[in-house]
């Protein structure tokens, strides 16, 4: 069956969750994602949005973080000091999905400006909204994002969210509780931080190469030892995603 | 003691040229209507604080109304970026300071609470921290662990959209409670716009809803409709084809100078606004109802 880019990298994000996860949800693919899970092998999945929303079985296909479809039929709504204190700061979150502008060799993330100067930035951008408390404290951070070398450099101009700053270390002694960026889903593969937390390609989808994930990427990227291939999508999941959470094509 | 006074009149008394204003809501409950209102007065020189300023502050800042901005998203959800804000941030021409969705709220948390400042946990990133010297460390004198600070933050006004209220001003809210309680109790005054005003029979009937009672709001502002193009739960859906309109009306300052000119200067007030937009947008923004089940308090 074909399948557009973006399908495929939802479909595998959405393999990455675990049957009973707490996830923390971001809108668009991350959305699709977890819902692609749930309706899956992960039905028991719980759904957090930033918004203050617990346990949302959304009907339709939200277009901001606080659509009213979340709360209507969900488990519980608490105020946004709660979601990210009780919730988020407290250990209650296994999983999120960030996403950035550029994510660097250790899995760190920018979202907030491009351009080495905070005060005079070349391109101003959204900035952390709840992202840099979910990189800090989530268990698991995954990120969704084309594999372009722009999106890929060496080091981010400014750290929105932290991934293993200049190595493991480095963050394990900022006492941050979180396990940091655990995989990023390209449209060619998969990238997961090696003993360093250095982002290195583990799995290749169907029909990249490495070298075309190297020309991509703006470091030397390593590829693991084990490199192995992503099962391709299914009837299954294509068809689940096409026409029961995305009949509009809004995210083919 | 009734408080009930038009939108007009409360926007005049409370919000001042300089104040530091808080129209809260996060997506939910937006207050346009008080946005507008402030436009159409002139007011000048605000600080605009809100998590996401969203398209109401954005709208300000065409305006003129604004000097800076306190914010920790600053986008157009779901949809990209606010470009009349990100030019103005990018040229300089509008101060900010700027937060992640936690810091901001534990600022306003430190104001509504009476506290001096309000510890969080380390993140890891640090480059916001860099940035914006309000942000301080101290050590938790219990473990010697630094956390992260940040001090109260203090509106002059805080202006927020509920469902229903009472005359005095005990207001009740459902759906995303986002930031509304903490930014009305920091707020040094509370302006209310609500979509009905109620008996305090009902209010009583079910205490556990009241989010904001009545002794910190100033004014009632009866108001239908106040958050469009946000929404309110239960009354009227959020218009998100407004939301992509406003990213292509924004590419042309004469297409946004001629809808400030339309539906802000061009209207009297929200009831006016209403009834000039579309048939059709009023039809599709309509919701079916979904009740929850009732409560039961016991006589006592």
């Amino acid at each position: 069956m074909e399948y557009t880019a973006s399908e495929l990298l939802i479909i595998n994000a959405a393999r990455l969750l675990k049957d009973g996860d707490t996830v923390f949800v971001g809108v668009g693919s991350p959305n699709l994602a977890c819902n692609l899970a749930m309706r899956t092998h992960a039905p028991s999945l719980l759904m957090i949005y930033e918004a203050g929303v617990v346990g949302s079985r959304p009907s339709r296909l939200p277009l901001s973080i606080g659509d009213p479809t979340l709360v209507s039929g969900a488990a519980a709504v608490t105020s946004m000091y709660e979601i990210f204190s009780l919730y988020l700061q407290r250990g209650n979150v296994d999983v999120a999905f960030l996403g950035g502008a550029q994510i660097d060799r250790y899995g760190n993330i920018n979202a907030t400006v491009i351009g080495s100067d905070y005060q005079h930035p070349k391109v101003r951008m959204p900035g952390s909204g709840g992202s840099m408390e979910i990189a800090g404290w989530a268990n698991r951070c995954y990120v969704m994002t084309p594999h372009q070398k722009r999106r890929f450099p060496e080091k981010c101009d400014f750290i929105t969210s932290a991934g293993f700053l200049g190595g493991r270390q480095q963050r394990l002694a900022t006492g941050a509780r979180g396990g940091g960026t655990q995989c990023v889903v390209t449209d060619l593969g998969l990238l997961e931080p090696d003993e360093n937390g250095e982002l290195v390609l583990t799995a290749l989808h169907t029909g990249s190469t490495l070298e075309q994930a190297r020309e991509n990427t703006g470091w030397p990227l390593r590829s693991a030892p084990d490199l192995k291939h992503t099962d391709p999508p299914t009837e299954r999941e294509l068809r689940i995603l096409r026409e029961e959470l995305d009949p509009q094509g809004t995210y083919r | 003691m009734t408080k009930l006074t038009t939108l007009q009149d409360a926007v005049a008394r409370y919000v001042k040229d300089g104040d530091t204003v808080y129209a809260a809501g996060f997506t939910h409950m937006i207050p346009f209507a008080a946005g507008h209102e402030i436009i159409r007065q002139g007011r000048k020189d605000l600080t605009l604080a809100r998590a996401t300023p969203d398209l109401i502050y954005e709208m300000m800042v065409a305006a003129g109304c604004a000097r800076k901005l306190i914010f920790s998203y600053v986008g157009n959800p779901g949809v990209g970026s606010l470009r009349i804000i990100r030019e103005q941030l990018e040229n300089g021409s509008l101060e900010w300071e700027e937060y992640s969705h936690f810091s901001m709220i534990c600022r306003l948390q430190a104001g509504a609470t009476g506290l001096p400042f309000m510890p969080m946990n380390q993140t890891a990133a640090t480059d916001l921290e860099k940035a914006n010297p309000q942000y301080r460390r101290v050590k938790d004198p219990y473990t010697g662990v630094e956390v992260v600070v940040v001090p109260p933050l203090k509106p002059d006004v805080a202006i927020v959209h509920v469902q229903r209220c009472d005359a005095e001003g005990n207001a009740q809210i459902w759906g995303i409670i986002g930031e509304q309680k903490e930014a009305a109790f920091a707020a040094e005054h509370v302006i209310l716009t609500t979509e009905e005003i109620v008996d305090e029979s009902v209010i009583r009937s079910d205490p556990n809803r009241t989010v904001i009672p009545a002794f910190i709001v100033d004014a009632v502002c009866h108001v239908p409709y106040a958050s469009h193009p946000s929404y309110t739960q239960g009354y009227y859906d959020r218009d998100n084809a407004f939301y992509l309109e406003w990213d292509r009306i924004t590419e042309d300052p004469a297409r946004v100078k001629a809808y400030l000119d339309e539906w802000v200067y061009g209207v009297k007030d929200r009831e006016a606004y209403w009834q000039k937009l579309p048939a059709e947008t009023r039809e599709r923004l309509q919701v079916k109802q979904r009740l929850a089940a009732p409560v039961d308090y016991g006589e006592y």
